[in-house]
């Protein structure tokens, strides 16, 4: 009997290996995405830990319509993204390009450069929210120091963006520094030393030798960071919860809010299926880009 | 070719810089963390360092944070012992027999839209079919959810460990009559162990370290380590210095990791970008 059951195991190996992951993906991605096709076009009501649902799809639409927070919401995102990467990119890579030239303290700046990266994001929030605070946060201690007047970093409209913005700089720029520098140290060394023997001086050899070999690395940091500063919701909610008023509330702050304060499962739906639409566009085109780069 | 002269002075400068900025944050809520509030309210420099934060979060009956520490500690667990399963079983098979173009192309493209898209997106229709189930509100439920968000991590990692292996050893140990359970078993997955650490060490982190789900699938009992630290935050009055002291808490399991695995968290996050 159980001979025979090993013999089956072996002889389905390849079947039944593959089959967890299957079914896990169906029924907790593919489900839940059909299902919120279903829901963006309802109503759900929880009455006594029962789901109502009845069929409204006019009703989600019209609030897609009045949504004012929605627009805010994705010009923020967009502002928050394009600059954090940027920088975050600019930095990464001055950092990695930086760190492999110098004999000592890779390792070390290695170690340092990754705990960011693994510390929960909660606890990257809570740790800006005392920097920054108005009263006795560190930024204000230096100011009123220099003589100069406190900011309030995250209770302003026109600075608790870029408020924010930098703590997604600080959080991940680590992230971009460690994928490039491992790049870096992959480039070999002899196409370094051939270029400088021809004369070039260390800009061009950034521009014209590190940065082209580069290329492949940078694309993967580009898309990887984008995504991800894109989905970007611990640290915020934090922060400031979106606010003041919808100065730092993001799409995905605003999402959590129609689907967890609001209530509004239908319309959250609709706003879900809108995002990931977005997401597979966007994939779609940055590996189109990416597959032009490499055969040119 | 290393910097030399001025160069490098400027160089190490830089770097030192660098190093402050991403150590800095990490001092100022330490220090805060050991401070009493009336001393944070103040501002000071100089003050009596104290533990008090420490033992009020984690002993004071009015806490319940050391009931989260034990929720997050097992959910993390579970889940990662679970996704390494799930995830090494699937890597094998995708990497050692014959698929259909289109069953591992549809399965690894379709890790990757999901890696992509936000949790968030997922966490609504998980809430009503957990609900719907009795999930909603367990350890379990959350535990499912995180092997989920840890899958695609899991298969990347993992297969491309798998391709370093040269396919001589499993086809020599097929021909000396290892059944192919026992060449998975004796031979593919000794050889991939780096894998499984990497792998073990970023899903027990990311599991540890996830807000998003947890603060929507968990109420009071069943509250991770994240989730009691957004609560301090948001209270109407912000406890500063026990945020503080729960914050440096939940930041133990990524040090800790990192002073044994380095080697590994490395080889994984990077993984991918360099080949």
């Amino acid at each position: 009997m159980r001979q025979s059951i090993v013999v089956a195991l072996n002889r389905t190996f390849k079947h039944w290996s593959l089959l967890p992951a299957v079914v896990l993906f169906v029924a907790l991605t593919i489900f839940p995405i059909a299902n919120l096709v279903r829901m963006s076009v309802s109503t759900i009501e929880f009455a006594e830990g029962q789901a109502r649902w009845t069929f409204t799809p006019a009703h989600n639409f019209s609030l897609l319509l009045a949504d004012t927070v929605l627009w805010p919401a994705a010009v923020n995102t967009l502002v928050f993204v394009v600059v954090a990467v940027a920088v975050e990119m600019a930095l990464g890579l001055g950092l990695a390009l930086l760190v492999a030239r110098l004999g000592r303290g890779k390792g070390l700046a290695r170690t340092i450069m990754v705990l960011p990266i693994l510390v929960p994001a909660v606890a990257i929030g809570s740790m800006w929210k005392l920097m920054y605070n108005y009263d006795f946060g560190v930024f204000n201690q230096a100011l009123t120091a220099l003589g100069m007047a406190p900011v309030n970093w995250l209770g302003s409209t026109s600075v608790a963006l870029a408020s924010v913005i930098l703590v997604d700089i600080w959080h991940w720029v680590p992230f971009v520094f460690l994928v490039l520098f491992a790049a870096v140290e992959g480039v070999p060394n002899d196409v370094i030393e051939a270029a400088r023997i021809d004369g070039a001086t260390d800009a061009q050899i950034v521009r014209r030798i590190m940065i082209p070999l580069l290329k492949p690395a940078l694309a993967i940091a580009l898309i990887f960071r984008s995504i991800l500063a894109f989905k970007t919701f611990d640290e915020v909610f934090l922060l400031t919860s979106g606010g003041p008023g919808t100065s730092t509330e993001l799409v995905s702050v605003h999402l959590y809010k129609v689907f967890f304060e609001e209530n509004q499962l239908g319309y959250g739906a609709l706003l879900s299926l809108a995002l990931i639409a977005a997401i597979v566009a966007f994939l779609a085109v940055s590996r189109g880009a990416l597959a032009a780069g490499r055969s040119a | 070719m290393p910097l030399t002269g001025r160069g490098r002075i400027v160089g190490y400068i830089l770097l030192g810089l660098a190093v402050l900025c991403v150590v800095g944050p990490f001092l100022w809520i330490l220090v805060n963390s050991l401070k009493h509030q009336i001393d944070i309210f103040t501002g000071a420099w100089r003050f009596t360092p104290t533990l008090a934060n420490y033992s009020e979060v984690l002993f004071s009956r009015r806490s319940d944070f050391a009931g989260n520490v034990l929720n997050s500690a097992i959910v993390a667990t579970a889940s990662t012992a679970l996704v390494l399963v799930v995830g090494t079983l699937a890597a094998y098979s995708l990497y050692r027999f014959e698929w259909a173009r289109w069953i591992s192309g549809a399965f690894l493209g379709w890790t990757l839209v999901f890696h992509m898209i936000p949790v968030l997106t997922l966490v609504g229709p998980w809430y009503i079919a957990f609900r719907q189930l009795g999930w909603y509100d367990t350890l379990g439920g959350l535990v499912l959810a995180h092997v989920t968000m840890n899958l695609p991590m899991t298969v990347w990692l993992m297969m491309a460990f798998f391709r370093e292996i040269p396919p001589e050893l499993d086809e020599a140990a097929l021909i000396d009559g290892c059944r192919p359970l026992q060449v998975f078993r004796l031979i593919a997955l000794p050889l991939a162990a780096p894998g499984l650490i990497a792998a073990g060490i970023l899903a027990f982190i990311f599991s540890w370290n996830d807000f998003a789900i947890a603060l929507n699938l968990t109420t009071r009992d069943t509250a991770t380590v994240p989730v009691a630290i957004a609560r301090f935050a948001q209270q109407y009055e912000v406890l500063h210095s026990q945020m503080a002291a729960a914050a440096v808490i939940s930041t133990l399991p990524a040090l800790l990791l990192m002073a044994f695995g380095q080697r590994f968290i490395i080889q994984g996050l990077t993984l991918g970008s360099v080949k």
